[in-house]
C-alpha cells in the first residue's frame, strides 16, 4: 500500500512537469498556430543557466533561470517568429525546428567554454550530474511508510500554483481574455483592438516562465544538463498535448499529465529488462487513445455517451471512403 | 470623414473591387448594397486594414489607413461588426463585451460603459455569464454590435448584420441601427437587403459584380433610376 502511494505521488509529480510543458505548447499553438519545437531548448537553456549559477544559492539560481528563459523566449519570438507573422503553420513548424537545432548546436560548441567540461565529465556524463542536487530538497523522508522528498511535494505544489495562476490570469485579467479571444479568432481579436504583438509576446513570456519552472523542477529532479536534454520531455509534452487536445489549454495540460503519469508508472512497474522500452509502451497507449478518441481526451468530459461511441468505434472501424 | 478614392483590391489576379470611390460624412448612415460577391465585404476588409488595396487611397479624418494594422485602425476610431458576427464563442457575454474595450485606457469608464450596454440591450445583462456560443443568431448580432460600440468608434462599419436572421429579428437590428443613427453615430452599412437599407440610409451606394459602383444616391434618387428596382431591389426583396 505504502509503495503504491509512493508510486502515485511520484507519478503525479512527474506528470505535473508535462502538464506545465503541454500547456505552454498549447498556448502558442492556440494564439499563433505555432507548434514550437524549440520549446525543449528553453528548458535546456534553463538547465545551463542553473549550471552557471549553481554557486549563487538556490534563490539566485531560481530567479536568474526564470528571467533568462523568459527573455530567451521573447528573443526567440522577436528574431525567428515575428518576421513570419501570418505564415502557414508548416512554415512556423519548420522554423521552430531550425531554432531548436541552432540552439542545440550552439550548446554543443565551445563558445561558452563548455565543451571541454563535457569531455572533462563535469556535465552530464557518468554518475556526476550537471547540477548537484540539494540534499534538503531531494532527501526522502518516511511518512507512515511512504518515502517522499520535499522536491516531489514542491513539484506538485508549484504545478498546482502555476495552473491556478494561469487559470486566474486567463479568466480574470484583460490580457487573459485577449489571449483566449486570440486563440479562438486571431483576426477578430485584432479588429476589436487587441494588439497582435502584445498578445503574442505575452504568450511567449508566459511559456517562457512555464519552461523556466519546468527546467528548475526537472533539473532539481535529475541533475541532468545536456544540449539535447529538452528533446525527450518536449516529445512527451507534445504528444501529451495532442492527446489532450492542443486546442484547449486545460485539455493539453491534462493530456501532458496523463502521459507523464503513464510513463512514470511504466518506468516503475516494467521488469528491469523492459525498462528502456517504457516510451514504446507509452506511445502505444497514445496510438490507442488517438484511434479511440481522436478529438482529444477532453472530449471524454463532454457528451455522456462516450462509452457508447467508443464501443461503436471499436466494432466498426472507420469506413469513410473505403467503398470508393 | 471616411473617403475611398479610386480603390481597387485584387485577390491574386482577380479584381474584387475596381475603381471604387465612396464618402461617408460625420453623422451619416450610408448604405452599400449589392449582390453576393460584388465586393462589399472586401471593401470593408480593406478599410479595416485586413486587406491592402492594389491602387487607390483610403483616408479617415484626413489620415491614410493604407498599411495600418487592424488594431491601430480601430484605435483611430473605425470599428467593424463583421459578417457572421464572429463573436468569441468560448468567451462569456461579459468577456465579449469587455474585450470590446481593449483599445481604451479609461478602464473605469469602460467598465461603466459595459454596464450601460447591458441596460441598453437587457438580453446581454441577463446572459452576462453565459458562453457567447449559446446565444441565438439575433442575440449574437446584438452582442457583436455592442462589442463594436464599446470601443467608442467614430465610425461603425457593419457587414450584413441581418444575414441569416428571422424577419422579426431583422426588424430589431434595423431599429437598433436607426437608433444609433439618431444618436449621431456615423455608420457604413453593407447589406444584401437593399430595400431595407435604402429606406434607412441617408445615401446608398449600389455595387455591381466586379466591384464597381453602379449607382449612388438617396432613396428618392435611387427610386427614379429606371432599371434599379428590377435589377437590385427586386432580387433582394425576394430573399428578404
Amino acid at each position: 500500500m505504502a509503495t503504491a502511494i509512493q508510486y502515485i505521488l511520484d507519478s503525479i509529480a512527474y506528470g505535473s512537469l508535462f502538464a506545465l510543458m503541454a500547456m505552454g505548447l498549447a498556448l502558442l499553438f492556440g494564439v499563433m498556430g505555432l507548434m514550437n519545437f524549440a520549446y525543449g531548448e528553453l528548458i535546456m537553456a534553463g538547465a545551463y543557466t542553473m549550471f552557471f549559477t549553481r554557486s549563487w544559492g538556490w534563490l539566485g539560481m531560481i530567479v536568474t533561470t526564470l528571467i533568462v528563459v523568459t527573455v530567451l523566449s521573447l528573443v526567440m519570438e522577436l528574431v525567428a517568429f515575428r518576421p513570419l507573422r501570418g505564415a502557414s503553420p508548416v512554415t512556423l513548424l519548420i522554423t521552430s525546428f531550425a531554432v531548436s537545432y541552432a540552439l542545440q548546436e550552439f550548446a554543443w560548441t565551445d563558445v561558452l567554454g563548455l565543451s571541454h567540461r563535457f569531455n572533462g565529465a563535469t556535465i552530464g556524463t557518468g554518475p556526476q550530474k550537471g547540477v548537484q542536487p540539494y540534499p534538503w530538497l531531494t532527501q526522502q523522508y518516511q511518512v507512515k511508510g511512504v518515502l517522499v522528498s520535499k522536491l516531489e511535494i514542491i513539484t506538485v505544489i508549484v504545478t498546482i500554483a502555476l495552473l491556478v495562476g494561469m487559470t486566474l490570469l486567463l479568466k480574470r485579467t484583460m490580457l487573459g481574455i485577449q489571449l483566449r479571444a486570440s486563440t479562438q479568432d486571431f483576426r477578430m481579436a485584432q479588429l476589436v483592438g487587441v494588439k497582435a504583438n502584445w498578445v503574442i509576446s505575452s504568450a511567449f513570456a508566459i511559456t517562457g516562465v512555464l519552461a523556466g519552472a519546468v527546467a528548475l523542477l526537472y533539473v532539481f529532479r535529475t541533475g541532468l544538463v545536456a544540449p539535447d536534454m529538452g528533446q525527450g520531455p518536449l516529445l512527451v509534452a507534445f504528444v501529451g498535448g495532442v492527446i489532450g487536445g492542443l486546442g484547449s489549454l486545460s485539455g493539453a495540460a491534462l493530456g501532458g499529465f496523463v502521459l507523464g503519469v503513464i510513463i512514470n508508472i511504466l518506468n516503475a512497474s516494467l521488469p528491469v529488462k523492459l525498462h528502456s522500452y517504457s516510451l514504446l509502451f507509452a506511445f502505444m497507449a497514445v496510438i490507442a487513445i488517438v484511434v479511440l478518441q481522436p478529438e482529444g481526451l477532453i472530449a471524454f468530459r463532454r457528451g455522456g455517451d462516450w462509452l457508447e461511441r467508443l464501443w461503436q468505434r471499436i466494432r466498426k472501424p472507420a469506413t469513410e471512403g473505403a467503398g470508393a | 470623414m471616411l473617403k475611398l478614392s479610386d480603390l481597387s483590391v485584387h485577390y491574386g489576379r482577380i479584381a474584387a473591387v475596381q475603381h471604387l470611390s465612396l464618402e461617408v460624412n460625420q453623422g451619416e448612415l450610408i448604405g452599400l448594397v449589392g449582390h453576393n460577391g460584388a465586393g462589399k465585404s472586401t471593401t470593408l476588409w480593406t478599410i479595416t486594414g485586413v486587406l491592402r488595396p492594389s491602387t487607390g487611397t483610403v483616408t479617415f479624418d484626413g489620415k491614410s489607413l493604407v498599411g495600418a494594422s487592424p488594431d491601430s485602425i480601430l484605435r483611430m476610431g473605425v470599428s467593424l461588426v463583421p459578417e457572421n458576427r464572429r463573436i468569441f464563442g468560448g468567451l462569456t457575454v461579459g468577456e465579449n463585451l469587455r474585450i470590446g474595450t481593449s483599445a481604451r485606457r479609461d478602464r473605469k469608464q469602460a467598465e461603466a460603459d459595459v454596464r450601460k450596454m447591458c441596460e441598453r440591450f437587457p438580453m446581454l445583462g441577463q446572459f452576462f455569464d453565459r458562453k457567447g456560443s449559446t446565444l441565438s443568431g439575433g442575440e449574437q448580432q446584438q452582442l457583436a454590435i455592442a462589442r463594436a460600440l464599446l470601443s467608442r468608434p467614430k465610425l461603425l462599419l457593419l457587414d450584413e448584420p441581418t444575414l441569416g436572421l428571422a424577419p422579426l429579428i431583422v426588424d430589431q437590428v434595423f431599429e437598433i441601427l436607426q437608433e444609433l443613427h439618431r444618436e449621431g453615430v456615423t455608420i457604413l452599412l453593407v447589406e444584401q437587403n437593399a430595400a431595407r437599407t435604402i429606406e434607412v440610409a441617408d445615401r446608398t451606394y449600389v455595387m455591381r459584380s466586379g466591384g464597381r459602383i453602379a449607382f449612388q444616391g438617396t432613396s428618392k434618387e435611387l427610386a427614379s433610376v429606371g432599371d434599379f428596382e428590377t435589377a437590385y431591389i427586386g432580387m433582394a426583396a425576394e430573399h428578404s
